[in-house]
């Protein structure tokens, strides 16, 4: 071995292969150092100190801040080490509340697994904080700030891979916390409910909510049906809680599970999911025919949608308007199985097993709910069905599989790919293709798409025309892409976005898994249940296609289909509060005026607009019957610069526009009172 | 007992300052060429005018600067120059570093509390005229115990001393605006 390229480490002469740090070289060769701060996704942070190596000649530094040098002496423990680790460890416990019996993260909790493995047998610091309330605003994760050891995973996962930075530490020194801007609830904030965050909590200070108690009530009252919907990427991530490998697919025994535990109908949401690519691969065809509105974003991801409504406002017209497969579920069932299954529309409950924490989020959106009830009553994501089946007593590995239940469990491999990054886009290929060449489709698999890297760009021909198509996850890489898309630096025809890294195999609902392979293994395991199954197209599905003809008004982009399976986006503001006062005024009834001062009003100049205002308002005398406000806001970014005069909501207001309102908004009050 | 003080009502002076204000926060932050890299400087400059961080102008400026709120939230809360909360129109700064505490300012920090009817939680009046921190040095320790207010030093101080410069200006503020 080339001496100028090998350094020792614990005795060992290893290569050193451009790796970035000791801790990822220690890794390579089988030596795993304690850690919770270091990601190697994220960027280094060297808070935790648990990293701790001796280096000949340099003393005791954290690895995971050191890179390999050739010729270095590495040592991965010593007695020094191991002391020093294990105060790190006993001051980090020394203010974690300690109620781990009771913790969701228990089972899988970083800090309690470091603990045992360092052993720590007792903690001789005494508690000095104080106990913070435990955040439940967001419908999707729980945030106990108690259980928060500040190494920081969660705030550089939010901003380093999904840009939104939702989270951040505050205050100083033994107040220091992590939490959302001015210490609002998460719901209050621009989250995107992907729980990326809980996903690299080492504790349980994030974590996914659970809503398992609803559904016992649910499963026990007699008089409702209960009936269950399978995301694809649950079956092949499911079995990991039980011991079994990453990627294998377990539908089988996830159906007999769920028909034990007391479900009544378990369906499949890939049967959605070739609904889904029916209809969004129509309204692709027809863009592209029309050439408007491209890229077409796919809409599948609630991450996503959240995102876009906040940050890319101007996008929104581009997104498909095409529900998500779990929605298309829940408004179909709704529609059609009260009367399949003989039982009242109120008392049909639909359980969706997903992923994914953002699915919780969306369930419960207003737009999808029907006559007062939402479409999808509850979501439980894996780790949370794993639960269930525990509690239960059920040995999930000697579980006899069962089949699915029809017709909302048919499917075909294209509905089933959707649970991997690229998978949507195939599928929607694997129909517009064909659709184009006016041909059968034999060759069904697009290799270009598959892969881990963050943004996939692909081009394929069909009968002369060029579609070009993009493939990104994390919604970082998918607000550069955004960006690049506005200056006219790439053009795309189709656009896949999906929150997590990896897809919906690497959802925060997901089994928590130390294993680095785990995620591709699944993805691997989804490609393999697509071979598996005799049929490739959602076309070829002739149970969508029979739900088209009795149930959905005949053909795709129908009425009805539109009615049930297509939505409407909405810009969403990232911060909830208070308006700015920009011109006070007295106590007594005046004209507010407020004019919207958020990203997108502020690009289409509304701060001049606020100015010219003000100087309108002091020229006229007018201070006394005008309160002129900045507000963050509308919610109609498309249609900004947003003013608001009294009651008047003014879009593409201009200086003269907003002026003149008040001239009428003041000659009718005056008339009134006069 | 002193007369309860309530907030006291605009003059139309002041009504305007508000958008004067917000032109000065667009100014500052053009000034510094919407640079997230310049957000100390931005903050000090905002401070300045609000004589704290209201909510929304952070929001305004996270918006402006392309830096999340969270972010904002944490320099702003890390610095202890920053201020959230509404500060009096006259910051009352003692030094509690070691030359000024070995000289006692913890009298003196007494005596103005009581005087003010504040603690070290509630540290600003209800009629926004007084707000009493302590700080970790001023770098003027020849004089301790030192107190500054707003910008003018006072050196050599005791508690009596301290609450006559207190009532001095309880008294210039009553004088009719003239």
């Amino acid at each position: 071995m080339d001496p100028k390229s090998t350094l020792t480490i614990d005795r060992m002469v290893v290569p050193i292969n451009g790796e970035r740090n000791l801790l990822d070289l220690a890794r390579r060769v089988g030596i795993d150092i304690p850690t919770f701060c270091y990601h190697s996704q994220l960027s280094i942070y060297g808070a935790c100190r648990l990293c701790l190596v001796e280096v000949e000649g340099r003393g005791v530094v954290a690895s995971c801040s050191t890179p390999p040098e050739a010729g270095m002496v590495v040592r991965t423990h010593s007695e020094e080490i191991r002391q020093m680790r294990r105060i790190a460890l006993e001051l980090i416990l020394a203010n974690h509340e300690q109620t781990c019996p009771t913790c969701s993260k228990s089972a899988t909790c970083e800090l309690q697994r470091l603990t045992r493995r360092l052993g720590v047998e007792k903690v001789r610091f005494k508690p000095t904080h104080k106990p913070q309330p435990v955040d439940r605003s967001s419908p999707s994760l729980v945030r106990d700030p108690n259980k928060c050891i500040l190494c920081g995973d969660c705030v550089r996962a939010c901003e380093e891979i999904q840009g939104v930075g939702a989270i951040d530490f505050a205050y100083r020194g033994a107040a220091a916390c992590v939490v959302p801007a001015f210490g609002k609830d998460l719901n209050q904030v621009e989250c995107v409910n992907c729980g990326l965050c809980a996903s690299v909590c080492p504790t349980g200070a994030l974590t996914p909510k659970w809503e398992i108690e609803t559904v016992w009530k649910d499963i026990e009252n007699p008089q409702k049906k209960v009936v269950a919907q399978i995301a694809p990427a649950v079956r092949v991530a499911l079995g990991e809680a039980f011991g079994m490998e990453p990627g294998s697919i377990e539908t089988g025994r996830i159906v007999a599970a769920l028909k034990a535990l007391g479900f009544d109908q378990v369906y499949d949401t890939s049967f959605a999911a070739d609904l889904t690519v029916v209809e969004e691969a129509e309204e692709f065809l027809d863009r592209k025919g029309k050439g408007e509105r491209l890229p077409q974003f796919t809409s599948c991801c609630p991450g996503w949608v959240k995102f876009a409504e906040q940050f890319c406002p101007d996008m929104l017209s581009h997104l498909s308007s095409c529900r998500s497969p779990q929605q298309m579920f829940g408004s179909l069932a709704k529609q059609i199985l009260p009367a399949q299954l003989g039982v009242a529309a109120a008392d049909l409950v639909v359980v969706s097993i997903m992923p994914c924490t953002a699915k919780k989020y969306e369930a419960k959106l207003p737009k999808f709910r029907q006559e007062g009830r939402p479409d999808v009553d509850h979501v439980l994501t894996t780790q949370e069905l794993a639960h269930m089946i525990e509690e239960a007593g059920l040995r999930f590995t000697e579980l006899e599989p069962q089949s699915l239940d029809m017709p909302l469990g048919f499917k075909t491999g294209a509905g089933v790919i959707f649970g991997a990054s690229g998978g949507v886009t195939e599928a929607v290929l694997r129909y517009a293709v064909e659709k184009v060449r006016g041909q059968r489709l034999e060759a069904v698999d697009f290799h270009e798409l598959r892969g881990e890297d963050g943004v996939r760009e692909v081009s394929v021909e069909a009968n002369g025309a060029t579609l070009k198509l993009a493939v990104v996850h994390g919604l970082k890489n998918a607000a550069t892409l955004v960006e690049r898309i506005r200056q006219g630096k790439a053009q795309y025809d189709l656009v896949e976005v999906m929150a997590c890294p990896g897809g919906c195999i690497g959802g925060a609902g997901q089994p928590v898994s130390r294993d680095a392979e785990a995620k591709r293994l699944r993805g691997k395991g989804l490609y393999a249940a697509d071979k598996m199954m005799q049929l490739h197209k959602s076309q070829d599905n002739h149970l969508v296609a029979e739900c088209y003809v009795r149930h959905l008004g005949g053909e795709p982009g129908s009425s009805t289909a539109h009615r049930l399976l297509h939505t409407k986006y909405q810009n969403r503001k990232r911060i909830h509060g208070e308006s700015l006062t920009v011109l006070e005024s007295g106590p007594s009834q005046k004209l507010v005026v407020s004019v919207c001062v958020g990203t997108s009003c502020f690009v289409r100049g509304s701060q001049t607009l606020l100015k010219g205002l003000v100087e309108y308002v002091e020229a006229k005398d007018l201070e006394d019957a005008v309160e002129v406000q900045a507000t963050f806001c509308y919610e109609r970014c498309d249609r900004g610069p947003t003013v608001r005069v009294g009651q008047h909501v003014q879009e593409h207001c201009t200086l003269d526009m907003a002026c003149q309102l008040i001239e009428r908004e003041l000659e009718q009050a005056a008339n009134t009172s006069g | 007992m002193q007369p309860e003080l309530t907030q006291p009502e605009a003059t139309p002076s002041e009504r305007s300052s508000g958008a004067r204000r917000f032109a000065k926060v667009c100014e500052i932050l053009e000034r510094h060429g919407h640079d997230a890299a310049k957000l100390i400087p931005v903050l000090q400059q905002v401070q300045e005018e609000y004589r704290y961080l209201p909510e929304e102008v952070l929001t305004f400026v996270a918006t402006s600067l392309g830096v999340p709120p969270a972010r904002i939230f944490g320099v702003a809360t890390f610095y202890s120059h920053f201020a959230l909360k509404p500060k009096g129109k006259y910051t009352i700064r003692l030094c509690d570093g070691t030359a000024c505490h070995v000289r006692r300012s913890t009298a003196i920090l007494d005596a103005l509390y009581e005087r003010l009817k504040l603690n070290e939680k509630n540290n600003t009046t209800p009629d926004m005229l007084f707000t009493v921190e302590t700080v970790s040095c001023l770098g003027a320790c020849g004089l301790a115990p030192v107190m500054v207010i707003n910008d003018e030093v006072h050196g050599l101080m005791n508690p009596e001393k301290a609450v006559q410069l207190v009532d001095e200006i309880v008294a210039q503020e009553r004088e009719p605006v003239r």
